[in-house]
C-alpha cells in the first residue's frame, strides 16, 4: 500500500520555483489500479516521477511517502536505488525509446539486470513466461527495437518493469502514442499484470479518460498542482462532484457524438502559472460555479464513502 | 475538387534499393468543397503516406492525384506555389513545426514573403488579423516564443497560417492526438466552423472518436488498402468490414466498461490484413471491401 501525505514538489527555474505539486495527499491500495488524470502542467507526471526519482531540476518541498509501511526516501538519490525496480517501478512516457537501438532486446534486458546485481540467465524463463502471457514470443529478445512496432515495445518495456515483482509501477502515458488497437492492447496487460500479483499497486496516469474508464479501479483528477476530486471510477464518470472533472467529462467526443448535431463546449481559458499560483480555489477563473467563498482554498473532503472532493460546492451538487 | 485516382505507393528498400514494398494499393477517393473526410487507420495503415502524397512531400508511385483538373505530380515553379496557395497541411507535433529560437511571428513573414509579397502591408496586415481571429488568437501571440504557448495555441497558430492564404483544402495529420482532452476540442471546433465557411479537410486519425465528430465521410485504411468507406453514419452506425469492427469495439467508452475476457483479448488486428479483394457498394454511400 502506498501513502502520500502533504507531498510538495517545486520545479526550479531562473524566474522562480513552480510549485508544480503543492501538497497532495491519497492513498492507494493492494491491488488497486489508480488513474490519474488532469490537463498537461497539472502535475501528474511530476508526482508519478516524484515517486521514484527526482531529476534535477525538480525539489522536494515537503511531505512524505510511505509504501508497504516503510518511508520511500524520496528526496535522496542513493538511498532510493535500493527501492528502485525491486519495489517501484516505472513504465515510462517514452517507452518506446528507453530501449537501446543499438542492442537486440534480450541482451539489453541482461545488461540491465546485470547493472542491478541480477543474473539474466535466471531470469529468462519467467522473462520469456511473462512476454508469452502479453502475447510477444521468445524470438522478440533476439529482435532490435526497430523490428517492433510501438505497442509491442511498450510491452516489452512493461515485462521488464515488474520483472521483480514491485510493489508500485508507474504507468506513466503508456498508452497516449499508440492507435487504438495496440492501446487496447496495452491496457488490457496492465490489468492482467495487476491481476495476476506481478505489481501490488498501480498508478496510471494519463490525459484519457476513457482509458482510465476501462482499467483502473479509482481516479485521481488533478488541477494546477493540487487534487481536484479522488472517486471510485464509476462515481468520477457517472457522478463527478468536481466541477472541473465535469468539464473534462463533457469535452470527450464518444463515438456517436458530431460536430454537426451536438457541438462539445470544451473548457474556457488556461490553468494557471504555478510560479505565483492565485489563492484560493485554482480553478476558479474558469469554474462556470464560482462564487465569493472561492478566494479561500477548498479543503480535499470526503463527501460520500472514497469519494473526495475539493470544491465549495461539492456537496450540493452531488445531491443535485 | 481533389481527386485521388488509383494511387499506389512502392517504397524501395534494402541496401541499392534492390527490395520493393507496396505501402499503398489502388486507392481512390475524391474530396469535395466545404467536406471533411477522414482517414482512420492504425500506424503502418498507409493514412500519413496518402496525406504526405496529396502535399506532394512523397511521390506518387502509380496512380494520379488531381486538385481541379490539374495532374499535380506534373506541377512545378510557380504551378506549384500556386497549388500550395490553395492546399496546406498540419502536422502532429506542433512544437517541431517551429523553429524554437525565433518568435513565432517568423512563421507568417515567411508565408508573405513566398506567398504574398505583391500584397501592401495594411492588406496583409487585415488579412493576419482575419486569420488569426478566425482560430481565437490576438495578433500580440506573434510576439511570443514557441515554448512561451500551449500546444492547442501552437497548432491553431499553424491553422492560422494556412489560413492566411486562403486555402481549400487542408491536410490535418493527426494534429490533435498530442493535445489535452480540453484542447482537443477546441481545435476540433474550428475546424468544424471553417468546414462550414466552405474549406475542405482531409482529417488523418487513429482515433476514431475523434473521426466522427468531425468528418461527413470515413475510409478506413488497412495495410495500405480501403477497406471500408462512405457517409460518417454508415460506416459506423453499420460497419461491414470485420476490421471496422474491431477497430471500433477497441475504442474505450467512458460509460461502458470492456469485460475482463475482452480487455485481455489480445487479437491482433492487423494480422488479418487480406489483399486483393475489391470494393462493391453495399449500398448508397457505403463502400465496402469484399474478397473472392
Amino acid at each position: 500500500m502506498l501513502a502520500v501525505s502533504d507531498l510538495k514538489i517545486h520545479y526550479r527555474t531562473l524566474a522562480g520555483s513552480v510549485k508544480a505539486l503543492d501538497g497532495v495527499t491519497f492513498s492507494v491500495a493492494d491491488g488497486e489500479i489508480m488513474g490519474l488524470a488532469g490537463e498537461s502542467g497539472c502535475g501528474k507526471s511530476t508526482l508519478g516521477k516524484a515517486l521514484i526519482r527526482l531529476e534535477e531540476r525538480m525539489m522536494y518541498a515537503g511531505g512524505q511517502v510511505t509504501l508497504d509501511g516503510k518511508v520511500l526516501p524520496i528526496a535522496d538519490h542513493k538511498a532510493m536505488n535500493p527501492y528502485r525496480f525491486r519495489h517501484v517501478s516505472i513504465v515510462p512516457q517514452y517507452a518506446m525509446s528507453a530501449l537501446n537501438p543499438t542492442r537486440r532486446i534480450g541482451r539489453m534486458i541482461d545488461e540491465l539486470l546485470d547493472a542491478r546485481g541480477l543474473k539474466g540467465s535466471t531470469l529468462r524463463p519467467e522473462l520469456e513466461r511473462r512476454l508469452a502471457i502479453l502475447g510477444l514470443g521468445p524470438d522478440v529478445l533476439g529482435m532490435y527495437p526497430i523490428e517492433l512496432s510501438g505497442g509491442m515495445k511498450q510491452r516489452v518495456v512493461m515485462v521488464l518493469s515488474t520483472l521483480l515483482d514491485p510493489s508500485l509501477l508507474i504507468a506513466d502515458e503508456v498508452t497516449s502514442a499508440l492507435d487504438v488497437a495496440s492501446q487496447k492492447k496495452v491496457a488490457g496487460a496492465l490489468v492482467e499484470f495487476r491481476d495476476r500479483g506481478y505489481v501490488k499497486s498501480m498508478i496510471v496516469v494519463t490525459h484519457d479518460l476513457a482509458i482510465l474508464a476501462q482499467v483502473a479501479d479509482s481516479i485521481l483528477i488533478m488541477y494546477a498542482g493540487k487534487l481536484a476530486e479522488k472517486a471510485p471510477t464509476r462515481t468520477i464518470v457517472e457522478a463527478p462532484a468536481h466541477p472541473y472533472t465535469r468539464l473534462l467529462l463533457g469535452s470527450l467526443p464518444e463515438v456517436g457524438i458530431r460536430f454537426e448535431e451536438k457541438r462539445l463546449p470544451g473548457i474556457k481559458g488556461r490553468p494557471p502559472s504555478l510560479l505565483s499560483p492565485p489563492v484560493g480555489c485554482r480553478f476558479r477563473d474558469r469554474c462556470p460555479l464560482a462564487f465569493g467563498k472561492c478566494v479561500e482554498e477548498p479543503p480535499f473532503v470526503e463527501i460520500a464513502p472514497g469519494h473526495q472532493v475539493a470544491c465549495w460546492k461539492a456537496d450540493a451538487h452531488a445531491q443535485g | 475538387m481533389l481527386k485521388v485516382e488509383n494511387v499506389s505507393k512502392v517504397f524501395r528498400s534494402g541496401a541499392f534499393g534492390g527490395k520493393k514494398s507496396r505501402v499503398i494499393h489502388d486507392v481512390d477517393f475524391e474530396v469535395k468543397p466545404g467536406e471533411v473526410v477522414s482517414l482512420i487507420g492504425e500506424s503502418g495503415s498507409g493514412k500519413t503516406t496518402v496525406g504526405r502524397m496529396i502535399l506532394r512531400l512523397t511521390s506518387v508511385s502509380e496512380g494520379r492525384i488531381t486538385f481541379d483538373g490539374e495532374d499535380i505530380s506534373a506541377l512545378k515553379g510557380s504551378g506549384l506555389k500556386s497549388y500550395y496557395r490553395r492546399v496546406q497541411g498540419v502536422f502532429q507535433d506542433p512544437f517541431s513545426s517551429f523553429n524554437p529560437i525565433f518568435k513565432v511571428g517568423r512563421v507568417f513573414r515567411t508565408i508573405r514573403r513566398e506567398f504574398l509579397g505583391d500584397l501592401d502591408a495594411a492588406a496583409w496586415e487585415a488579412r493576419l488579423t482575419g486569420a488569426l481571429n478566425a482560430v481565437g488568437l490576438e495578433i500580440a501571440a506573434l510576439d511570443k516564443f514557441p515554448h512561451q504557448m500551449s500546444g492547442g495555441q501552437l497548432q491553431r497558430l499553424l491553422i492560422a497560417r494556412a489560413l492566411v492564404l486562403d486555402i481549400r483544402l487542408l491536410v490535418a495529420d493527426e494534429i490533435i492526438s498530442m493535445l489535452d482532452a480540453s484542447t482537443r476540442i477546441d481545435v476540433l471546433n474550428l475546424l468544424g466552423d471553417l468546414k462550414r465557411q466552405g474549406l475542405s479537410i482531409i482529417f488523418v486519425t487513429h482515433d476514431l472518436a475523434l473521426g466522427n465528430y468531425i468528418s461527413d465521410r470515413i475510409i478506413i485504411l488497412q495495410k495500405g488498402s480501403i477497406v471500408e468507406m462512405g457517409a460518417t453514419d454508415r460506416v459506423f452506425g453499420d460497419p461491414q468490414h470485420p476490421y471496422t469492427r474491431s477497430l471500433l469495439d477497441a475504442v474505450p467508452h467512458l460509460h461502458e466498461r470492456w469485460s475482463d475476457a475482452e480487455l485481455k483479448d489480445l487479437g491482433l488486428v492487423a494480422d488479418t490484413a487480406r489483399f486483393g479483394g475489391h470494393l462493391i457498394e453495399h449500398r448508397e454511400n457505403h463502400l465496402v471491401r469484399v474478397y473472392s
